[in-house]
This record gives structure tokens, sequence and C-alpha cells, in this order.
């Protein structure tokens, strides 16, 4: 089998070079890109990103790629959004105003609410996921985040967090598109793990 | 509760892993790549990574040394020493971090920092505070690597950086630093008492109870370390066990 030929999505935000390591750790050389083409002709894509969900509209609008990224998701083809990636899959933000998402799963993001315990928002550090996936998803991932991922059917929850007593959705999936709240590539072998099953489903 | 991160710290200086006492008075202890990777494997939650001189020496750290580090470590990686530029944090970013630690740069012109948090997004930009305790009981911060006094009250300046938009504030009592004798408790105490961000607390890791302590009464919300790591005192697993017997939370 030739190796799956998996784009990173560069739309501006985030640091995506730990996430080229992760690939590469497994020989897998992910290509780091803007170009519309090069995202549609690839076996899978990832869409990292750390920010807000309205500079990281943004930064997909102006390069002209949200269609492409929709285009992708819908080819049945594998997607993995991570941390502002995975929330702007959803329909809508609401960080800093009301913005709209991607919506290829429909839900909205929304702040963190009040903690009963005062616990810190940002969420940083590490925390475990309950997933119905399988022990490669049931370990502590590394988060760090103020807003969480709140997809409207159950079915599209595929993780569940709790911190400072309050429930969160982690991990999202509806078909072939994942989005987790997490970063795999900083989560240690846990994390490449994920990276390696996303690997396997090309 | 949730989980207490441990996180060691490799203080650079060339080549070489050094270990300061009260910041100063280096020792070669080791290979970074062999450390940081023996740091990874081990269970480390996070790591810091300290050009401790090129401040002092008004030079960027060698992101090429940072990058064969980091290569094959997938935690997160803090980096600071000699950032001063929002290229300079790209190049970081580049080489490996997925934070920039600021102390000197942000102390001469405090709005660095506001201006690293917009570009970067708060969790990247940690406030690192060299804190040296005054003869009134105040805290003052130091610059260049515990060398220069700044004048400005320690505290103080953890306030005002939140408000100029750091992610997580690492601080590090110069007079405890490398001594083992344990973490300056009121120093840790007095800042993460009103900090709505994370508080890493440094300087004087000794013996397992210190951390016990920092975490529990300082309200520490990640402890770093050195000496005990990089002279084997202890593994990332000992500390873990240890504090997990104290029904204190973290990651195993």
């Amino acid at each position: 089998m030739s190796e799956p030929k998996i784009t990173i999505i560069d739309y501006g935000v985030g640091n995506l070079h730990s996430l080229k390591r992760a690939f590469k750790f497994f020989d897998v050389d992910a290509a780091i890109s803007e170009d519309a083409d090069e995202i549609l002709n690839s076996d899978a894509v990832v869409l990292p990103g750390v920010g807000s969900f309205e500079a990281g509209m943004r930064g997909l609008k102006i390069r002209g790629l949200a269609d492409a990224v929709k285009t992708f998701a819908a080819s049945g083809k594998p997607v993995l959004g991570i941390c502002l990636g995975a929330q702007i899959l959803l329909s809508e933000g609401h960080e800093f105003g009301v913005f709209e998402g991607l919506d290829v799963i429909p839900g909205k993001v929304v702040r963190f609410p009040e903690l009963a315990g005062g616990e810190k928002i940002p969420h940083v550090g590490w925390n475990k996921v309950r997933s119905p996936g399988g022990d490669a998803w049931n370990k502590d991932f590394y988060f760090v985040h103020s807003y969480i991922l709140k997809p409207d059917k159950n079915e599209h929850i595929f993780g569940r967090t709790t911190y400072g007593g309050q429930e969160f959705c982690s991990v999202v999936k509806k078909d072939n598109i994942y989005g987790t709240q997490f970063h795999p590539e900083k989560s240690g072998g846990a994390g490449l793990e994920v990276i390696k099953n996303f690997i396997k489903t090309t | 509760m949730k989980n207490i991160r441990v996180i060691p710290r490799l203080d650079i200086k060339g080549p070489n892993v050094v270990k300061p006492v009260h910041t100063e008075a280096l020792r070669v202890v080791g290979n970074p790549k062999e450390l940081a990777k023996r740091y990874y494997e081990e269970g480390a939650d996070e790591l810091i990574y300290l050009d401790i001189v090129a401040s002092l020496y008004q030079r960027n750290l060698d992101f090429d040394l940072l990058k064969s580090v980091t290569e094959n470590i997938f935690i997160p990686v803090t980096v600071g020493g000699g950032i001063r530029t929002i290229h300079d944090i790209n190049n970081a970013l580049r080489s490996g971090a997925d934070k920039v630690a600021i102390n000197t740069y942000a102390v001469r012109r405090p709005k660095f920092l506001s201006e690293a948090s917009r570009e970067f997004g708060s969790q990247c930009v940690v406030l690192y505070i060299e804190a040296k305790k005054q003869k009134d009981g105040s805290y003052e911060a130091y610059t260049d690597g515990g060398r220069e006094h700044s004048g400005i009250d320690a505290v103080e300046w953890a306030r005002r950086a939140i408000d100029l938009g750091v992610g997580e504030i690492l601080v590090t009592s110069v007079d405890r630093d490398g001594t083992r004798r344990g973490y300056d408790l009121d120093l840790i105490k007095r800042i993460s008492a009103f900090s709505p961000v994370p508080v890493i607390a440094h300087g004087g890791a000794g013996d397992l109870e210190f951390l016990d302590k920092v975490i529990m009464d300082g309200k520490a919300d990640a402890v770093s370390a050195s000496s005990i790591f990089h002279y084997g005192d202890f593994k990332i697993g000992d500390v873990k066990n240890y504090l997990k017997a104290k029904n204190i939370n973290v990651r195993t």
C-alpha cells in the first residue's frame, strides 16, 4: 500500500509543525497546504488550529478554503479537526459574538459555564476522555481551551470529559469526520495512538 | 480536583543542560536531547526549556538545538530565553515550542505581552518571573537570568501581565533555585491567590513533601523541578505516585 496523502490545512492559526512531526513518527510525510486543489486531492485532511472561532473562520475564508473543507468532508474521506479545528466544524461559535462555522456537524461552540469549584478557565492540562470508541480513546489527553463543543445531536458525541464538575463533549464524530477538543499531537503515547488510527482510516 | 502537572525543566547553556544554584553558579548536568527524551518517556506532563544566558548576552536561543531536542517529544514544550520579538516567537514555534516564556523583554516593554498574546493566543504566552525576597518581605522581579534588578514588585507584575493577556505564569524563586530547600510557599501563594491563569511553581524542589506543600498550601497548578530529576533523586513516576498517595490528581 502506498503512503496515504494526508494534508494539514494551513489557514494561518497555530503551530502546524508538531502535528507534522506526529505524522512523521509513523513515516507519513503530511503536506502542509493552503491550496484548495491540493486539499481536495488528499486521502485525508487535518484541520488544526489554536485561537478564536472568528479568527479561524476568517483564516479559512480569506484563503478560499471553507468550501473546499466542506466538499472534502462530504466526500466520505477522513477529516480530523483538532481544538479550534474541531470547533469550526460545528454550525456556529459564540466567542466574541456569534459567528458561522463550517456546519459540517450541527451544533454550537459555547464558553465553559462558571465552574462550581471555581476551577480556572481555560482548562489547561491532562484529562480523561470517556468514549464508546474503545481503549484507544479512553485515555488522558492534553487540553487547552475556554470554549466547548455542543453538538445538537447526541449521536455526534463520541467522547465526554469532566472538568470542575462540568461534563462536556471532548470528541465529536459524524461518519468519517472526527473532531477532538484535545491535542493528540501533544498527548504523548495516547495522542500518537489517535493519530495512528486516523492514518489507518485512509 | 483537576490534574496537577509535573514539569521537568531544562536550563540550557550552549549545547548543555546546566543546573544553576540561585540561578547562577552553573554546573553541566547532561545532554538536552537525552534528558528531554528520558522525561518524556517517564511520563512528564510538559517540558520547560530555558536558555538561561540568551537575554544576558542579548542573543537568541539556539533554534536548531531546540528543533533537535523536541523532535520526538509529543507533549507541550514551553521555551524561553532571549525572546523579544514576534519573529522570535514564530521561530520558537517552528522549532518545536508550543508556548514561550518571557521575562526580560516583558519587563522592558510590557506591551510585548499583549502583542504576543493577540498574535498567538494567550495559551501560547507564559510570563516568566524570577523573584527574590526583599528585606521588607516583598518580592522583586529580576531579569537576565536572575542577575538584574527590575525595581518591580513581582506580585504586582504578575497581576499586570494577566491583564496584558498572558495565559500562564511560571514563578521561580531565585533564593530557592537549586537549593532543594523547598519552594517559596509565600511567593507562590501570593500570586496564585488572585491568578485566574495557571501558576507553575519552580525553585526549591527537594524532598517530595515540598511538592505536596506547594500544591496544597501554595495552590500551584503545576510543579516544575530540575535538580531532583537531573541528579536522579526521583523519576517522574516517583513524584506522581507520591502525589497520588496524597490524594492529589495526576496523570499516570
